[in-house]
């Protein structure tokens, strides 16, 4: 149902400041026509009726656990097959890709089915997970971080991962030498400061982060603390007011107000 | 209402106080004055508002105290008053009273700060079935301009050594990273309480260093993810610290970090007000209780006492309004010591149960921000130097919060707020500049002070009933590390309240009996 998806949509209203005045955001990102419409006779109806705002809790909450029900762990397989097995089934089954070493991209198509044949490689470590798009959260990383020799980790536009799992991938930080977080709405930069711990890391991609809030400088600092790493992110000047080129690029910027 | 209130002694229960129930009186705005004016229905000369109060010690003929007591003088009262009902008096039956507290409320909470909000919370989380406790909140200042939970630098951790703290704040960790599960609201954003995973890493000198160890040890016991490092290991990781005189330093991995403690306050407060607690802005004056006497095993006759009613006087106004209560909950912060004195605590003979008082009282501290240019990078941790100061990274610029404990000997007066800069001067600044030599150039932006609920005992949180005064819990004199154990203290209270024991965390040790017998549970780990 659309209406309680409204405020757990992409881009976050940030509510810290105190404003009561955010419908206007998330109508800015809810989809217009008939949903709005919709969304705001139910929104109209649960602020009067105590059956209708129970109803519309019931069904945020509904949602919540769908997405914990996707990330539950596969205890069986990881004691029968192995914690590599047992992550890569968890990654396919979230409609991921997986790469175990000397072998080839495993995916599941577009109905969500996959071949099984991974479960008799007997031992054989992943290499790279490709999680792009799938519904991993902080729960669910459990069956990442198992993987201990992964090399290569994408979590490109994934909607759940966030600042708190970012700070959960230091046990990888042996292997762990590609991350890419390009397109997580949840992702800001005090999260990417717990990135430090993984100094293996030679290809980093932080473009198009939307609650990053000077992704520039970021950028610039990311780089500072990863000094072996290339990172891939937003543009040096972004952010910055177009003038000549002698401005100098400080990084003390002034207090923010 | 129009009959009740043309007969203003009727009084539907027991007269007088002290005795059996106090319901009935329904009272509604009472002005404390001296002697004489009760309010009556006369309609007054001046411009102040009417009072309507019944008080209970009338009979049903008199109106107000003015009336004498002759047949002339009541007559002429009953006259005043019958004007005053007509069309334009002064009596105005349909006052608005909706910024007054309740007459009832079945458990009064006294702050509403962090751990009055998340009491008032996990009350109403936990009662079964819902909606069957009612919950009120008198929250004297409702800008919090002095309170410890807005000034609060917001940092979590779990490099404690004693391990029910370790367990409270690992829960509270828990309770932060699905904030948007625990308080959410239907139809409002979610909230970003702006929590930086970057950890905490004490350092210690060599007479801390075995400390340290078995702290650790307890913390992974416990389930924090701590790592001890050496001065080598320190060097390479952070090259910007000194590591000269440090022995060994301990290292937050995860949970540990800082974060924005308004957020939470206000994700708490709207929550609370949509499960249905009351808010009240107002000042808590008075207790009224009854006592009795029994005698404990030993033959000690002990006075056991009980909180009937509280005063709730309204802001910047002489009104008050008497809520009646079944529990009182004393979350009032550096303040809780006297409201405390207000319930009876600590009147008594030094040395017996009587007489043993809340040790918790203000302490101020300061917090100062200044910018570094050169200073540590994105990836720095919660710093807490073996000296004492500690200093963290605030946003983007290379700007730091940081400050020190003073000693004993040095604490400031708490009287007011004002920021004494040569603290800085004096005390936070050496040392951290000889931790971190980028800090020997740096300059302070701005800085502001706040007050610990300091527990002058052992610097541990006081949660639990009284053994004495029956009715009032306590949850406070958490010392500088209240906010990141709030979530998990206002569970440990509500399970004490609805079940009478703690469920999930044992906070046994911190029950207030420990102030009595002595028995002091040190933590070492303070800032």
């Amino acid at each position: 149902m659309a209406a309680p998806r409204a405020p757990l949509h992409l881009v976050t209203p940030v509510w810290n400041r105190g404003t009561r005045g955010t419908r206007g955001l998330s109508r800015a990102v809810a989809p217009e026509g008939s949903q709005k419409k919709g969304r705001s006779l139910l929104q109209f109806l649960a602020d009067r009726f105590y059956d209708v705002q129970a109803l519309r809790e019931y069904l945020l909450r509904k949602q919540v656990l769908k997405v914990h029900q996707k990330n539950r762990p596969f205890t069986y397989i990881r004691e029968r097959f192995g914690p590599h097995a047992a992550g890569a089934y968890f990654i396919l089954k979230q409609g991921g890709a997986v790469k175990f070493q000397g072998k080839e991209w495993i995916r599941s198509d577009a109905r969500g089915h996959f071949s099984l044949d991974f479960l008799k490689f007997q031992a054989v470590p992943v290499e790279a997970v490709d999680a792009s798009g799938c519904a991993i959260n902080y729960q669910g990383l459990d069956s990442v971080l198992a993987l201990k020799e992964l090399q290569s980790l994408w979590l490109q536009r994934c909607p759940h991962v966030d600042d708190w799992c970012l700070g959960r991938l230091h046990p990888l930080a042996n292997s762990l030498q590609e991350l890419s977080l390009a397109g997580c709405p949840r992702i800001s930069e005090r999260g990417l400061a717990s990135l430090h711990h993984l100094q293996n890391l030679r290809r980093l991609d932080i473009s198009d982060l939307p609650a990053v809030s000077n992704p520039g400088l970021t950028r610039i600092l990311v780089e500072e603390m990863l000094p072996s790493c290339q990172v891939l992110g937003a543009d040096w000047a972004q952010g910055l007011p177009s003038g000549p080129e002698e401005q100098s690029r400080d990084t003390a910027s002034p207090l923010p107000a | 209402m129009l009959r009740r209130a043309l007969q203003p002694g009727l009084s539907r229960g027991v007269l007088g106080r002290g005795l059996g129930t106090h319901r009935g009186r329904s009272t509604l705005g009472k002005v404390e004055g001296s002697g004489g004016y009760r309010g009556s229905w006369v309609a007054p000369v001046s411009s102040y508002v009417t009072f309507r109060t019944r008080d209970p010690t009338h009979d049903g003929k008199t109106v107000g105290r003015l009336g004498e007591g002759d047949q002339n003088g009541k007559v002429s009262e009953i006259k005043k008053k019958i004007q005053s009902v007509l069309p334009r008096g002064a009596w105005n039956p349909l006052r608005d009273t909706s910024y007054l507290p309740p007459e009832h409320s079945d458990v009064v909470i006294v702050g509403g700060g962090v751990i009055g909000l998340s009491v008032a919370y996990w009350l109403k989380r936990l009662e079964k079935p819902q909606g069957a406790i009612r919950v009120l909140v008198v929250e004297r200042d409702h800008t919090y301009s002095q309170a410890s939970t807005a000034l609060s630098v917001g940092g979590i951790r779990q490099q404690f050594s004693v391990p029910e703290n370790i367990q409270l704040s690992l829960f509270s960790v828990e309770f932060l990273r699905n904030i948007n599960e625990y308080l959410a609201v239907v139809d409002d954003p979610p909230l970003d309480i702006q929590f930086n995973p970057s950890g905490y890493l004490l350092l210690a000198s060599e007479k801390g260093a075995a400390v340290m160890e078995s702290n650790v040890k307890v913390q992974r016991q416990e389930g924090a993810k701590v790592c001890l490092m050496s001065p080598e290991q320190l060097r390479n990781k952070f090259p910007w610290i000194n590591t000269e005189g440090v022995a060994l330093a301990s290292y937050g991995m995860e949970h540990e970090g800082w974060f924005d403690p308004w957020c939470l306050l206000q994700g708490l407060r709207r929550k609370v007000q949509s499960m249905g607690v009351l808010f009240c802005h107002g000042e808590v004056t008075r207790f009224v209780s009854s006592s009795s006497h029994t005698e404990t095993t030993s033959g000690e006759e002990v006075t056991l006492r009980r909180i009937h009613e509280v005063h709730v006087k309204m802001d910047r106004s002489l009104e008050y309004q008497p809520v009646e209560c079944a529990l009182v909950i004393n979350a009032a912060g550096a303040w809780s010591g006297q409201i405390a004195e207000l319930a009876g605590v600590g009147k008594g003979p030094p040395g017996t149960l009587q007489g043993t008082q809340l040790p918790v009282e203000l302490r101020k501290r300061y917090v100062y921000l200044w910018h570094c240019p050169q200073g540590p990078g994105l990836e720095t941790p919660f710093v807490i130097d073996a000296s004492g100061a500690y200093f963290r990274r605030e946003g983007l610029g290379n700007n730091y919060l940081g400050g020190c404990s003073p000693t004993e000997e040095e604490e400031p007066d708490p009287g007011n707020l004002e920021v004494d800069h040569d603290f800085f001067q004096d005390k936070v600044w050496p040392p951290l500049a000889q931790r971190v030599p980028a800090f020997e150039t740096l300059k302070v932006r701005s800085a502001w002070a706040g007050y610990y609920d300091y527990n002058t005992f052992d610097q541990n949180g006081v949660v639990g009933p009284h053994p004495l005064v029956v009715n009032m819990y306590f949850a406070t004199g958490f010392s500088g590390h209240g906010l990141q154990q709030a979530p998990a203290v206002g569970r440990a209270v509500a399970e004490m309240v609805l079940d009478g024991h703690f469920r999930t965390i044992n906070l046994s040790p911190f029950l207030f009996n420990r102030f009595y017998l002595g028995e002091k549970v040190q933590e070492h780990n303070i800032i």
